[in-house]
């Protein structure tokens, strides 16, 4: 057999995976990709009900309820905005009071978040990128108060309903 | 004192690496004999310094001299003795002095028993100084260990809490030793480029280095998913977070390269795939370096978040892959032309596999910085979680399952199946194939456990015919002992394939307010809390949950307060069999109403998880006999010569 065609077959064999793995990689990127939304940009523009965001923020202060039938009600800010949470789960050991975290889950039709996942970081210290960055624009448009007092998304709601 | 010495060990260790590279270099270049020993003197210079600089980190932990910021920062009067020595890598600076040390280790490594080839090693042991000397210098300038704190605090923070656990001892220096490892590789194949070494002879000298990282990463890597699995307490030992990403890629690459070394060693296949390879898996494990240290990227793994130590990183990064395929792309010609091959013999399916961990690493790599690239482009911050990895890396690394028992039935070069499936009797592998898929289907598992539970026997049963055929054909030691390897951890594959699928396919969580006297129901198993007591360490508070399984045996999970950090952990409770592992973690008391206590339990059974752990192991045993065979190969080859 010629040089040449002993390539061939090679190459367009390659091809072949790499354009399955890159046709399968787009797909699922399309499919599993979360956006964060920090409690201002529900504010602006609230997310379908139903639809898989991320959203996080300082836990405010005595917003933690946790029933005695387990799961947790909780209170997230950026200091523009809040969002209500509940989480069926068991919370990460390192949530506390005053903390930043990320919630994973959908907005329902009233605007509490149900959270299928909350992540709070090993590090105490830590301050996860997306919220330092909403705290950071949030002081850059001037509100300094630790929580803010309305509800992000039916504010979200009433500025898009009207 | 210890501080001030360790800063000059340190600054030591960078001089004797770059006195290592330059000499060496000359060495190479002008073939001068005194300077290529005075550039292997200077690898145990290297190694001696960055040693004993470690070893005086780990005495100040001892001596809790809180005058040193690092150890400040993450140790604590009361802490226990083995934590206080662990601590020493439990952090970023610590574990970047690992780092060193593994670089300098490897570098001595070279000098001693690298490359037969003279010149080649000896450019080996040159390049290897100059990525020890990029290192090195981080360490001092950006990362010192031993950089003082004014006014030295009376108590430390402590360490992480979560990192107090016997698994600090083992999992880090396992996983240096194997991404950092990586580094020999890689200069080995820069090494060659620059003598011009032909590509088989270079496939050669750097195989055994690889397979010998490799087998560590691996063993790292698990013990790094062991560890999650019980001390995290998330309920998992896989979540495709990018710091597990970032061990996971250099993994899938240096698996690649130990497969086409061979393919390139023996038929000469491949030569500049197989170089390539060595050098972007040292170069992948400097951007997962970067990924987990530099803060770009959100992680649950917590580490010293710093830009500008990033930016130092990034720097090296850049120094390493611009080198290393600079310098491929320049010298590619001279490894010479790779040796044709038939679609059925065995290179084609080493190329396969190559291709599809290669595409995977690729795969996994789009998933872990895409956000990262979002950001930088101005995008909305956006995340991405398992489900992508899910639906884009597991295929591909299913069709590599499917092919992993057909190749040692190939023969090289010209190929031919017809023998392969004669040998394979592929009729009889079918039936505990198919019997391990309806196995699953019973169980209610997802499509896709099902396919890769059978695919886990098809790679068991081909295992076993593989070493059946050719135990007998296998006629010097180093052959047995490479069949074996090479048998083993395709099985301990196969093992990893069910274990996967079946942890995939397992009940849902139970998530449970419990007060003593209540019982709880998991997969058929009814348990009873007995109750809560006091269970208080040397440096925590704990609660700990005794519950009863019915049928025997108590299962009693913890819930830790460590005062120092103020930090609350979990220690899983697993109640283990054959069957698999009851699961349970407990949080929180709830009063009741009533007054009386109760508490957060979550349940969870996670069935054959035991044959993670087994397939792990054996792949790793696996790894450790092809190395020894590699040493008996090299050993006949010596006597031969001399």
């Amino acid at each position: 057999m010629i040089k040449a065609r002993k390539r061939l077959w090679i190459v367009l064999a390659s091809a072949g995976v790499l354009v399955c793995a890159a046709v399968l990689a787009g797909f699922a990127l399309r499919d599993a990709m979360t956006f964060f939304h920090s409690p201002a940009m529900v504010a602006e523009n609230p997310p379908p009900p139903g639809q898989r965001v991320r959203v996080g923020g300082l836990v405010v202060d005595g917003s933690v309820a946790r029933p005695a039938t387990g799961g947790a009600d909780f209170t997230v800010t950026d200091t523009l905005a809040d969002i209500r949470i509940t989480y069926a789960g068991s919370l990460p050991d390192l949530f506390r009071e005053g903390q930043g975290i990320v919630a994973e889950g959908a907005f329902d039709e009233t605007g509490l978040f149900i959270a299928s996942r909350v992540l709070a970081k090993h590090d105490e210290a830590y301050m996860p990128p997306e919220v330092a960055a909403a705290l950071e624009r949030a002081r850059v448009e001037g509100a300094g108060l630790p929580a803010a007092g309305h509800d992000a998304y039916r504010e979200g709601y009433g500025r898009s309903g009207s | 004192m210890i501080a001030e010495l360790g800063r000059f060990l340190i600054a030591l260790a960078l001089v004797a690496s770059f006195a290592q590279m330059a000499l060496s270099w000359v060495g190479a270049s002008a073939g001068r004999d005194a300077f290529a020993r005075a550039g292997r003197a200077a690898t145990l210079a290297a190694l001696a310094s960055s040693a004993a600089a470690f070893a005086l980190l780990i005495a100040a932990f001892i001596q809790s001299d809180f005058s040193i910021a690092y150890v400040a920062g993450h140790s604590h009067v009361d802490k226990p003795l083995f934590y206080k020595v662990t601590a020493a890598w439990g952090g970023h600076e610590g574990s970047m002095l690992l780092w060193c040390g593994v670089l300098a280790l490897f570098g001595y490594g070279l000098a001693r028993i690298g490359p037969m080839d003279v010149n080649l090693r000896t450019r080996a042991v040159s390049i290897q100084g100059l990525l020890q000397t990029l290192f090195f210098a981080f360490l001092a300038f950006a990362s010192n260990p031993f950089d003082r704190l004014d006014p030295a605090p009376l108590q430390g923070l402590d360490l992480n809490p979560i990192l107090q656990d016997p698994a600090l001892a083992f999992h880090p220096p396992l996983l240096y030793i194997g991404y950092v490892g990586l580094s020999a590789a890689f200069a080995i194949a820069a090494a060659g480029l620059i003598q011009k070494t032909p590509g088989r002879a270079l496939a050669r000298a750097l195989r055994p280095w690889a397979l010998g990282a490799w087998t560590s990463l691996t063993a790292g890597i698990s013990l790094g998913a062991w560890w999650a699995y019980y001390e995290l307490g998330w309920g998992g030992w896989w979540f495709w977070d990018p710091v597990e990403n970032a061990s996971f890629m250099p993994w899938l690459l240096g698996a690649a390269l130990i497969h086409s070394s061979i393919a390139t060693e023996k038929r000469g296949a491949f030569p500049g795939w197989t170089i390539f390879l060595a050098l972007l898996a040292y170069v992948l494990s400097i951007l997962g370096a970067f990924l987990v240290r530099s803060g770009v990227i959100t992680s649950v793994h917590a580490f010293a978040l710093d830009p500008e130590r990033g930016v130092w990183i990034l720097g090296m990064l850049g120094v390493s892959a611009v080198a290393g395929l600079g310098l491929f792309a320049a010298r590619a010609g001279s490894l010479g032309e790779g040796e044709g091959f038939e679609p059925t013999s065995r290179e084609a399916f080493i190329g396969a596999n190559n291709l599809l961990l290669a595409a995977t690493a690729g795969v996994v790599l789009v998933g872990t910085i895409y956000p990262l690239f979002i950001e930088l482009a101005g995008g909305a911050p956006v995340s991405v979680g398992p489900p992508y990895f899910d639906a884009a890396a597991t295929p591909l690394l299913m069709v590599l399952l499917l092919l992993v028992p057909l190749a040692p039935f190939l023969p090289w070069a010209n190929g031919g199946a017809k023998p392969a499936l004669k040998q394979l009797r592929a009729v009889f592998l079918l039936i505990p194939v198919a019997a391990t898929g309806i196995a699953f289907i019973l169980f209610g598992a997802p499509v896709m456990a099902v396919i890769a539970g059978a695919l886990g026997a098809w790679a068991l049963c081909g295992a076993v015919m593989d070493v059946a055929n050719h135990w007998r054909t296998a006629k010097s030691r180093a052959l047995r002992l490479a069949l074996s390897g090479r048998t083993l951890a395709h099985a301990g594959l196969g093992f990893i394939a069910i274990g996967a699928a079946a942890d995939a396919s397992r009940p849902a969580d139970v998530n449970r307010v419990m007060a003593p006297g209540e019982a709880i129901e998991i997969a058929g198993r009814t348990l009873t809390l007995r109750d809560v007591r006091r269970a208080d360490g040397p440096n925590f508070l704990a609660d700990r949950a005794t519950l009863d399984v019915a049928g025997g045996g108590t299962i009693a999970p913890e819930r830790r307060y460590y005062w120092a950090a103020g930090q609350h952990t979990r220690e899983v409770g697993l109640g283990s069999s054959l069957a698999g592992d009851l699961y349970l973690s407990i949080g929180e008391a709830r009063p009741r109403e009533d007054g009386s206590a109760a508490y957060e339990v979550r349940a969870a059974f996670h069935p054959l998880v035991w044959m993670l752990g087994l397939g792990a192991l054996m792949i790793v045993i696996g790894g450790l006999l092809a190395v020894a065979s590699q040493i008996l190969i090299r050993r006949g080859r010596q006597e031969g010569v001399a």
